[in-house]
């Protein structure tokens, strides 16, 4: 099978096996699962691409994730609470009289739907021109995006008034005048979040199979070369790590009506390294292991907390420690290894050298 | 092309399902609860099954274990004594991880998966906020054991702990009436100490007491230094803690070290109970106030029994506290209220409930369930640490005091809910 075969038809399957296979073999309460967790896997794809391709250890994903989560919550809540009314908690804990000037916007549905992805963009955007027209990059990079993922999270808690402080926001009834309750629009929202993942894969298929993928690849192994080649590595990161916030905003937004919560807990420093396991286990520098890695990590997760409630966080850390050790190229090494024991040529640039 | 051609299959797809699947609006209210009374509780065996709800890892476990350890206890009394309405109890555990989601995740699965006929568990405000639309929406009961913020009535929660009439409140009044004219307050970031000093302070405002100062720590901060420095040269009469956890270890520390002391600048603290004291060390602790409404202390022989069936399976040197004797008592008060019920059916025992009249002679005493507010008659009790690591009862409100989530009752707090 050529590469490009074997894309679509790893494409195919997928489809199939979200579309067809989940929906029939799992449980209402199982889907719902599956919905986070793909959740997951679409900010998974984008920091693969940021970090497997791009090297730029994204350590703050959790920031975008919240900005697009807030930003859909808000609009829910507004929502919930109808016209002129204020959401629960802000007369609950602000006693604000009036809805804050930077809540009104998000009443909008439209305003809300873009925001979740345009604002994550918008702030990664500013960020990045900051951050790598300043040259900053390895460790630096990776601390400085942490620190932003703290200080986002402590930020959010201080105004409890308006944003519901640790708790976040809670209790959200229903989506666009669709009832949460109800489990035929439980599962509607799980196809709309295996949708979004297939067309977040595609999209980030088409770009690291672009001519900008591999100068992208290039920045990442050889940033002066590419430099002295004529091109600008900063404009060339910055592509990347735009597109890694919006899948992670829109992540966010699709998480609130799948699990119906947003808080600080889900944007903060642990939330954030934890994205970056999932894509670290399944293989970064790959179109599907992180997505897969995403899933695998949130589905092992779940299934060794209900297994062992006491002991589990033990085999959680054995489970992150020993592809590292072993695999450092995560699940997706697997199907490699296997092909090159088959003697075919491996096609896919592989990652040999690891840049932090 | 192929590409094109996978794109728009999948946007078909996409479509087509999402048309398909299209369940009710918000709008239309009837219909879109599930059928039936409530979520479907399993009876079908000799064993029905409940479900604890702790964090068993993360920052929270410290706490929450012992929680989980006394409810178990509870559950294991009841089936040794036969069980209720003739069927053996199976507890069916799971770890909240510290983690909101997480918890709300748990509920679910405690409810669809485990068929439970009741949660025990949550403790911090956080958790509960996250679990409440889980339990409303699926008509399930959770019993919530720990002190909270009040404002909150939910119609499938029950609060076995304290709101703040039965312990913020009285600590104030013990203030007061101890000659203490103004405070410091010092807490953690987060909704429950932020609530509670939102409340001091409109009591304080109508009382005559003057708040000289307002600070948070970040959950988990040691750095206390700055605090307890502004807060020794506020020189308020006391300090109102309401810091969690670890905080709790260096701020009284650091206020060792900059010469406070009990005598000289009392602390009253309300999330302080046995387990934390024997963590903080006493040398820190001793001559210092607490607010609750158990102690291991507390005279009675429900309180004996408690105390010596828990130190039999857990240990000796394991302290009973507040938060472990509201959870154990919690199974009882579900127990009784099953019985009276004569059904393990939700609704059944919700009514029965609010129905008003269910008892338990509780450790910390005699506790009835309002039937009105889901919550419980407690009474107040403020203690003083002991260097011994005990906290000795120093005044109690003579009698159970009515639960008022929302201080309907106390004119100074009308502008709070």
């Amino acid at each position: 099978m050529s590469p490009r075969l074997r894309t679509f038809a790893g494409f195919g399957i997928t489809a199939l096996l979200l579309f067809a296979v989940a929906p029939l073999v799992l449980g209402d309460f199982r889907l719902g699962l599956l919905a986070k967790y793909l959740c997951f896997a679409i900010v998974a794809v984008g920091i693969g691409l940021a970090w497997g391709r791009g090297g730029m250890l994204a350590l703050g994903q959790g920031v975008f994730f919240g900005l697009g989560g807030y930003a859909m919550a808000m609009h829910l809540k507004l929502a919930d609470a109808g016209p002129g009314e204020l959401p629960d908690f802000m007369t609950l804990y602000g006693q604000l009289d009036a809805l804050p000037w930077w809540w009104a916007p998000f009443a909008n549905p439209v305003f809300a739907l873009l925001a979740t992805v345009l604002l994550p963009m918008l702030v990664a955007l500013l960020l990045g021109l900051l951050i790598f027209r300043r040259r900053v990059r390895g460790a630096y990079f990776a601390i400085l995006s942490q620190a932003l993922a703290a200080a986002f999270a402590i930020l959010l808690i201080g105004q409890q008034g308006t944003t519901g402080g640790t708790n976040g926001l809670t209790d959200i009834q229903g989506f666009f005048g669709y009832d949460l309750n109800d489990p035929v629009n439980r599962r509607m929202i799980y196809f709309i979040i295996a949708t979004a993942l297939l067309l977040m894969l595609l999209a980030a298929w088409q770009l690291m199979r672009s001519r900008y993928g591999e100068l992208l690849v290039a920045v990442r192994d050889a940033e002066e070369r590419v430099r002295f080649l004529g091109y600008d590595p900063a404009n060339v990161k910055l592509v990347a790590y735009v597109v890694a916030a919006g899948m992670a905003g829109l992540a966010g937004a699709l998480f609130v009506p799948a699990v119906g919560i947003i808080s600080p807990a889900l944007i903060g420093v642990v939330p954030s390294i934890e994205f970056v396991i999932g894509v670290a286990v399944g293989g970064r520098a790959s179109l599907a292991g992180p997505a897969i890695g995403a899933i695998a990590v949130a589905w092992a997760k779940t299934a060794l907390s209900e297994r062992v409630p006491s002991a589990w966080t033990y085999f959680e850390g054995l489970l992150f420690v020993l592809p590292i050790v072993f695999l450092p190229g995560g699940i997706a090494s697997l199907v490699r290894l296997r092909r090159r024991r088959t003697a075919e040529a491996p096609a896919a640039p592989a990652l040999e050298k690891v840049p932090s | 092309m192929f590409k094109n051609r996978v794109a728009t299959a999948l946007v078909a797809l996409s479509a087509v399902t999402a048309l398909t699947a299209c369940g009710a609006k918000t709008a239309d209210t009837a219909g879109s609860a599930p059928a039936g009374g409530g979520a479907a509780v399993d009876t079908s065996g000799p064993t029905v099954k409940v479900g604890l709800l702790n964090s068993l890892s993360g920052t929270m476990a410290i706490s929450e274990v012992t929680v989980r350890d006394a409810i178990q206890l509870a559950v294991e009394e009841i089936n040794t004594a036969g069980g209720v309405l003739g069927k053996q109890l199976t507890a069916v555990s799971e770890d909240g991880a510290s983690d909101w989601p997480t918890f709300a995740e748990k509920a679910q699965k405690l409810i669809s998966q485990d068929k439970v006929a009741a949660v025990f568990g949550c403790w911090t405000s956080s958790s509960r906020k996250a679990v409440k639309p889980v339990f409303e929406k699926n008509k399930a009961l959770l019993f919530y054991p720990v002190q909270y913020e009040g404002l909150e009535q939910s119609p499938y929660i029950f609060y076995t702990g304290a709101t703040t009439n039965q312990q913020i409140v009285p600590a104030l009044d013990y203030l007061k009436s101890t000659g203490k004219t103004s405070v410091y307050l010092v807490g953690s970031d987060y909704v429950f100490p932020r609530t509670a000093n939102k409340i001091i302070k409109a009591y304080a405002a109508a009382n005559g007491m003057k708040v000289l100062g307002e600070d948070y720590a970040p959950l988990g901060s040691t750095e206390f230094s700055t605090i307890v420095n502004k807060v020794k040269a506020s020189g308020a009469s006391a300090v109102f803690n309401t810091l969690n956890g670890d905080s709790n270890v260096a701020f009284f520390k650091e206020y060792k070290s900059a010469g406070l002391t009990a005598e000289s600048m009392p602390v009253v603290s309300v999330s302080i109970a046995e387990e934390e004291v024997k963590s903080i060390g006493t040398q820190y602790l001793a001559g210092q106030l607490t607010a609750w409404n158990y102690y291991q202390t507390t005279e009675g022989a429900a309180n004996e029994r408690f105390v010596k069936a828990y130190k039999a399976k857990y240990g000796a040197d394991k302290p009973t506290s507040d938060p472990m004797e509201a959870a154990y008592t919690s199974v009882y008060l579900w127990k009784a209220m099953a019985e009276k019920a004569g059904s393990f059916d939700i609704e059944k025992v919700k009514a029965a409930a609010n129905a008003g009249g269910i008892t338990y002679e509780a450790p910390e005493g005699l506790v009835t369930v309002d039937g009105a507010t889901q919550h419980v008659f407690k009474t107040a009790r403020i203690g003083k640490i002991g260097s011994d690591g005990l906290i000795e009862e120093v005044w109690n409100s003579g009698e159970p005091v009515k639960p008022d989530p929302y201080l309907k009752s106390y004119s100074w707090a009308t502008g709070l809910s």
